[in-house]
């Protein structure tokens, strides 16, 4: 309940600078961005706006940083385990080490049916990695960039914004899911070749007289998969956070229990999500494994 | 939703994290864990196989008892036989040794007689040679006798 009182505390600070809901909200949903402005030269964005002028070509160092910083933690610290591991009666943290490999190898021996030894490798990744980055989310909202805020005020950034949790950027999700979709042409061109997978388009599921139906209805198929999957995941995370938002610049001191009732719901959510897109990747990689049909 | 550069970046961690993974990380638990359903494997063959090999001892052991029962009573069988076999042996000896002492006293006594007899025939001549004397009172000639004396104790 501690880092609930403190997020309180930095929530009334803000209604002392009379910072509106709205302008709360928003700081807490923009990027520490760092990009090419306008007149050409590369630096870090010091407002909202300047961010938004940048475009495609910047960075958002603070989701990036933190994608990077929780993937290569877990796997630094899934090797250092797994380097130590003992074949006989495992310790406890190895014992639970292994039963989230356990889980995820189980996960994609039922889901899986072809055989690929990168695609259980890849599962655990995705998996523990989403995992850990949508945890971010039950750090009370306004401790890391109020301390982000400070450290920023050194070199005049003290009006930053410092996003936390990497999964509530959709480039963060999108970036993963195309990375699926590629896997999955990959894999689709592989096993059917490239003419099986063409042909797939466009003979399924009417024949080849129908073949523009076939295109309009499988085309959106194929596309919709990557794009729900990383908005599936941005949503219920930026959702979330949103929430948690609302709660911290509207109710004052009345935060706590909501931020708690919220807080607890969201541990459901955490896992869920990453499970859920674990699983999907496991049916699209099964699907684009599956060798080309003859009728 | 602004698109920005983050998802290339994103999507190239996604890949490096991949291989990362695939190569240095989850090797690793796969050998562990096929290494201990192995070892857990050879303990449960171990066990079955131990146990087998109690029944078979168990078997081994009721089997050789009964042997061992059946070897017992025919060693009692031929010590009881030994047994009575030396008993009518010690007999047999013992009655053979009675005739021998038996026998042997037998002659002893035929001995004792003899040796009695020949006392008896020299001290006999003796006596009839001095009666003899007493009746005749030396008028006989004394070589003359002997000879018939000596014919005499020959005779008896």
């Amino acid at each position: 309940m501690a880092e609930l009182a403190e997020a309180a505390h930095a929530a009334a600070e803000h209604g002392a600078e009379s910072q509106t809901v709205q302008e709360y909200i928003s700081h807490h949903l923009s990027y520490l961005t760092y990009g090419r402005f306008p007149d050409g030269h590369w630096g870090l964005a010091h407002t909202i706006e300047e961010a938004t002028e940048m475009g495609f070509m910047s960075i958002h160092v603070d989701t990036m940083g933190w994608s990077l910083f929780l993937g290569a933690a877990f796997l630094l610290f899934f090797r250092y385990i797994g380097k130590r591991a003992s074949t006989g009666v495992p310790s406890g943290i190895q014992n639970f080490v292994e039963s989230i490999f356990e889980f995820v190898e189980a996960r994609v021996n039922e889901g899986f049916i072809y055989k690929n030894p990168y695609v259980a490798p890849l599962c655990l990744t995705v998996f523990v990695w989403i995992i850990l980055m949508n945890t971010m989310d039950l750090v009370p909202v306004d401790w890391i960039p109020e301390i982000a805020m400070a450290v920023g005020g050194l070199w005049g950034l003290e009006h930053m914004s410092f996003k936390v949790v990497p999964t509530t950027d959709p480039n963060i999700t999108m970036g993963m899911s195309i990375s699926v979709f590629f896997l999955i042409l990959y894999y689709s061109i592989k096993s059917k070749g490239l003419g099986g997978f063409l042909s797939e388009l466009a003979f399924h599921p009417f024949g080849k007289w129908m073949l523009p139906f076939n295109l309009i209805i499988e085309i959106p198929t194929l596309f919709a998969k990557p794009i729900s999957l990383g908005l599936r995941l941005f949503g219920n995370l930026y959702a979330g956070e949103l929430l948690f938002l609302l709660i911290s610049g509207l109710l004052g001191v009345y935060q706590l229990p909501a931020h708690f009732v919220w807080a607890v719901f969201h541990l459901l959510v955490v896992p869920l999500q990453a499970f859920v897109f674990m699983m999907l990747t496991i049916v699209y990689l099964n699907a684009a494994h599956e060798p080309v049909e003859h009728h | 939703m602004d698109i920005t550069l983050t998802i290339i970046g994103q999507s190239v961690a996604f890949f490096v994290f991949w291989w990362f993974c695939a190569k240095y990380v989850w090797p690793l638990f796969m050998d562990v864990m096929e290494e201990r359903r192995q070892k857990i494997a050879d303990g449960l063959e171990a066990a079955a196989r131990a146990e087998k090999d109690l029944e078979l001892a168990q078997a081994k052991s009721t089997d050789q008892l009964k042997v061992a029962k059946v070897e017992a009573a025919g060693i009692i069988d031929l010590a009881n036989k030994r047994g009575s076999q030396i008993v009518e042996e010690a007999k047999d000896q013992a009655k053979e040794e009675a005739k021998r002492i038996i026998a042997g006293a037998q002659a002893d006594i035929e001995q004792e007689v003899n040796r009695a007899k020949e006392a008896l025939r020299a001290q006999v001549s003796a006596i009839a040679i001095a009666g003899a004397e007493k009746i005749l009172e030396g008028s006989i000639d004394q070589a003359a006798n002997e000879d018939m004396l000596n014919k005499l104790a020959s005779e008896l």
